[in-house]
């Protein structure tokens, strides 16, 4: 990423722009959260609207839009194949199971 | 090169096309994931797996999302401010960024003051403990773990904004680039809450 002046005022006006739209996304998770759409659609939205602010963060204030390093990305890429790995998992496990099998170990 | 100065903390490295301290940070970033990811995943296994009418409602749990939701905020005004001093910097102007950087930490100890004043405190003296349910043992465990990692940024931050701004005079260039490593640390912290928030306050 080029660190000109000139170049810094775009990106500081960039980044308010974030801020705004972050702002809109938190307003909006709350708002989703209060109209009824069935459990599972609102835990989607929910963490569809959170996905987004995430990327947002991400590729702006983390400066990954501009990042041109290979072993960054695949650092990334290995990590969010292990990190979706770590979250089906237990979906996949306990699927079919009653409910109650996962906590009989809890006695 | 003289022995003893680590290389490659402000020159690109031919190999990986960052500097080093970049690449360390997003290799530590990676294991953050994992650590928290770890975490969310046993949080899923066990809201799923939780049997009808066990787990709290919104109203159970005690926890208010307009509390969460301006912690939210806060964090995400204090990223923008984070990258604004590593912009400061970028254009030359140190004592802007320092001004960044002290709003910054000012925001982080907001985050963590309305966290134990207004949830931490009141939850433990109303007996909401760890111990009370499986979801406030996820809660704390989670929250918690965040709000150390909140404490362990702040400390880094007060050691650029105190004796470690001396590095500017010297290689100022070499102080930015330590600025953006403690940037990505920070922007992942405020990334983390981004899910907390929704999780845990918004999703019972």
């Amino acid at each position: 990423m080029s660190g000109s002046h000139a170049d810094m005022s775009k990106h500081v006006k960039m980044y308010l722009g974030v801020l705004s739209a972050l702002f809109v996304c938190t307003i909006l998770t709350v708002y989703a959260s209060t109209v009824n759409m069935g459990h599972a659609t609102n835990m989607t939205v929910a963490l569809l609207i959170a996905a987004f602010k995430a990327s947002l963060v991400a590729m702006i204030f983390m400066h990954l839009k501009w990042e041109g390093s290979k072993i960054i990305w695949i650092t990334l890429a290995l990590c969010a194949l292990f990190f979706s790995l770590l979250l089906f998992l237990p979906m996949l496990t306990t699927t079919g199971l009653p409910a109650s099998t996962v906590y009989s170990s809890w006695g | 090169m003289s022995a003893g100065v680590l290389p490659y903390t402000v020159e690109t490295h031919p190999v990986t096309g960052v500097y080093s301290g970049k690449l360390g940070t997003w290799l530590f970033l990676a294991s953050e994931v994992m650590l928290f990811g770890g975490l969310f995943s046993a949080y899923v296994l066990l809201r799923v797996g939780a049997p009808e009418g066990t787990w709290p409602t919104r109203e159970e749990a005690e926890l208010s999302w307009k509390i969460g939701g301006f912690n939210t905020l806060t964090l995400i005004i204090s990223s923008v401010t984070m990258v604004m001093a590593w912009a400061s910097l970028k254009m030359h102007n140190f004592a802007k960024a320092r001004i960044y950087l002290i709003i910054t930490v000012l925001l982080a100890l907001l985050f963590i003051t309305l966290k134990l004043s207004l949830e931490y405190y009141p939850h433990w003296h109303e007996g909401l403990k760890p111990s009370t349910s499986v979801f406030f043992a996820c809660y704390y465990t989670m929250t918690g773990l965040h709000a150390l990692h909140i404490l362990g940024g702040v400390v880094v931050m007060l050691y650029f904004i105190g004796p470690g701004a001396s590095l500017w005079k010297t290689d100022p260039e070499h102080y930015t680039n330590r600025i953006e490593c403690t940037g990505l640390y920070w922007h992942f912290v405020d990334l983390v809450w981004i899910f907390l928030f929704p999780v845990l306050y918004l999703m019972n």
